[in-house]
């Protein structure tokens, strides 16, 4: 059995979900090679070299494969798919993108957010939300896959010697084209992968008080997040969302300041280690699975939180 | 320009759903049923679209129940001209939705398919992609503004850390993200004017598409819960049980 991982990088750095993604991989056993297409993306792959378990890195290098457009990346996957038993992907806006379109093209059924590896067949997977947790198999010949990040440690970054391999960059589409990103600049850590996450709620009232929560992140070396009804209302950027429909997180501690607490929100944060909730509703959902509930006015508590750590 | 907007009938966002006792399934008897919230917004992106003038026909469709057909007048409610059932009781999963839609597109001809990112019961993200990818169809997901340019349509996506632009040659697929819109809400008179409009049922056998199911559910279990913790009460306590008892700070 052999089974592809397909890298998450920005042509200069390997994402850290791909070693989750490459641990998901050593979970179901077998040969793991890492497919890098991107453009000027030979660091990329030697760091991919590097991770542990990995045997083979195939790099296809090219100008089609620069902006990680969907239909040039999935006929790249495609392209060297043969052979391939597994085929992975993090579950992450470019994996998301892109897996469908590499399962459909070879008739088989997708297998999305994988949390657990059973067999090499049979998987475990959230559904309603994380509200119940379908275990389910597949009889297709490649199984294509997308991992939920979080449910699987990354495997080590160095420890691997794995050789790099060339192969040729697929043509371009011609029906798609890259015109621009706006991505945020920021030193904090990544939403997904950072070990504090301080995320605001409704109870902020505006994105004037939602900068209330910087000083708390800075203290806690913490990323920022917000839940859905905080994004709704335009205090927080979309890609701060936390939940069902937004990035799922299990940081060592989650802080929800203003936050009520509704299911689509806890979907994504209820496997955090420890949760504190800050809420002036004593009654507020949060509070059911928050490890220590601190009933307060967030204006008060959380300067003096940033005060006494 | 024709406007395909399929729209799926699920367990309403605010209903927590429970596993069934013998772990075959969640227990959606008896209640309510809703529109998915991402197809909704897909249905109003594609009825705005036709009173700015840039589409002239929007169809709505969708795979599943006969009940299916009450999402579909809600879809003819918002604004969709008319609504097209492909009817059957089988377990329909996304490769299948995707082959069904496949052929309807090839009948309909529409120049773009607006679908909902997710549907909120299976949370599978996969059903506008597989389209596109059966279709050769160029793709945007997450959408956040969608532009029809001519023969081009420019979407801004939803991305990890920000936004990304693209310009798509129509026919495309898009699907939708939170932002792109808010739904109106459905009026009276619109209601009723919805009954009025043509519905079509068709079978998956009559589209020339196997919709049997590829994955095999052996179990479905509650996930292992999370029980409160205490409430204290003050700040100082509160860091004092981070750092003494949590130790995470």
């Amino acid at each position: 059995m052999s089974i592809l991982v397909i890298a998450e990088h920005d042509n200069a750095q390997l994402g850290t979900a791909t070693r989750n993604a490459v641990a998901a991989a050593a979970a179901i056993g077998g040969d793991v090679h890492v497919l890098v297409a991107g453009s000027g993306a030979r660091a990329v792959a030697d760091q991919a070299a590097q991770v542990a378990g990995v045997s083979k890195v195939l790099l296809a290098d090219g100008a089609s494969l620069a902006e990680g457009l969907a239909e040039n990346l999935a006929a790249q996957v495609l392209a060297v798919a043969g052979g391939y038993s597994h085929i992975l992907f993090a579950a992450t806006a470019s994996g998301k993108n892109v897996a469908p379109r590499v399962a459909a093209k070879l008739d088989v059924a997708q297998i999305s957010d994988i949390v657990a590896v059973e067999s090499a067949d049979t998987f475990v997977r959230p559904i309603y939300a994380g509200n119940a947790l379908a275990t389910v198999q597949s009889a297709d010949a490649t199984k294509v896959i997308t991992v939920r990040t979080t449910a699987f440690d990354p495997a080590a970054a160095t420890g691997g010697s794995a050789a790099v391999e060339t192969v040729d960059a697929v043509a371009d589409s011609g029906k798609s084209q890259f015109v621009g990103r706006e991505l945020a600049k920021s030193d904090r850590p990544d939403l997904t992968a950072a070990s504090v996450v301080v995320s605001g709620g409704r109870g902020l009232g505006s994105a004037e008080n939602f900068k209330i929560l910087d000083a708390l992140a800075d203290k806690l070396g913490a990323a920022l997040g917000a839940s859905r009804a905080a994004v709704d209302a335009g205090y927080a950027p979309n890609d701060w969302q936390v939940g069902q429909t937004g990035k799922i997180v299990a940081p060592q501690l989650y802080v929800a300041v203003g936050i009520s607490g509704a299911i689509q929100h806890l979907a994504g944060m209820k496997d955090s280690k420890v949760i504190v909730a800050i809420n002036k509703d004593a009654e507020a959902p949060i509070f059911g699975v928050a490890d220590y509930g601190l009933v307060a006015d967030l204006f008060q508590a959380v300067p003096e939180l940033v005060q006494a750590l | 320009m024709k406007v395909l907007v399929p729209v799926k009938r699920v367990v309403d966002y605010n209903v927590k759903v429970r596993v069934k006792s013998d772990h075959t399934g969640v227990d959606i008897a008896n209640v309510k049923m809703s529109m998915n919230p991402f197809d909704e917004i897909a249905v109003e992106e594609a009825t705005r679209l036709k009173e700015k003038g840039a589409a002239a026909e929007v169809v709505a469709v969708s795979c599943g129940v006969a009940q299916c057909q009450e999402t579909l007048r809600t879809a003819m409610a918002i604004g969709a001209d008319r609504g097209i059932l492909v009817q059957t009781d089988t377990e329909l999963q996304p490769l299948a939705v995707a082959k069904l839609l496949k052929a309807l597109v090839d009948k309909e001809q529409p120049n773009l398919v607006i679908l909902g990112k997710q549907a909120i019961d299976d949370d599978a993200n996969q059903t506008g992609q597989m389209l596109a990818a059966l279709l050769d169809w160029p793709q945007a997901t997450n959408a956040s503004k969608v532009e029809v340019q001519g023969d081009r349509v420019q979407v801004t996506r939803e991305v990890d850390g920000g936004l990304e632009t693209l310009s798509l040659a129509l026919p495309a697929i898009i699907t939708t993200d939170l932002r792109l819109n808010e739904p109106r809400y459905v009026t009276l008179p619109n209601i009723m004017k919805a009954k009025k409009k043509p519905l079509e049922t068709v079978e998956p056998g009559a589209l020339g598409v196997d919709v049997a199911p590829r994955l095999k559910t052996l179990k479905v279990a509650e996930p292992p819960s999370r029980s409160a913790g205490v409430i204290v009460p003050d700040v100082a306590t509160l860091v004092d049980k981070l750092k003494n008892e949590a130790k995470v700070v």
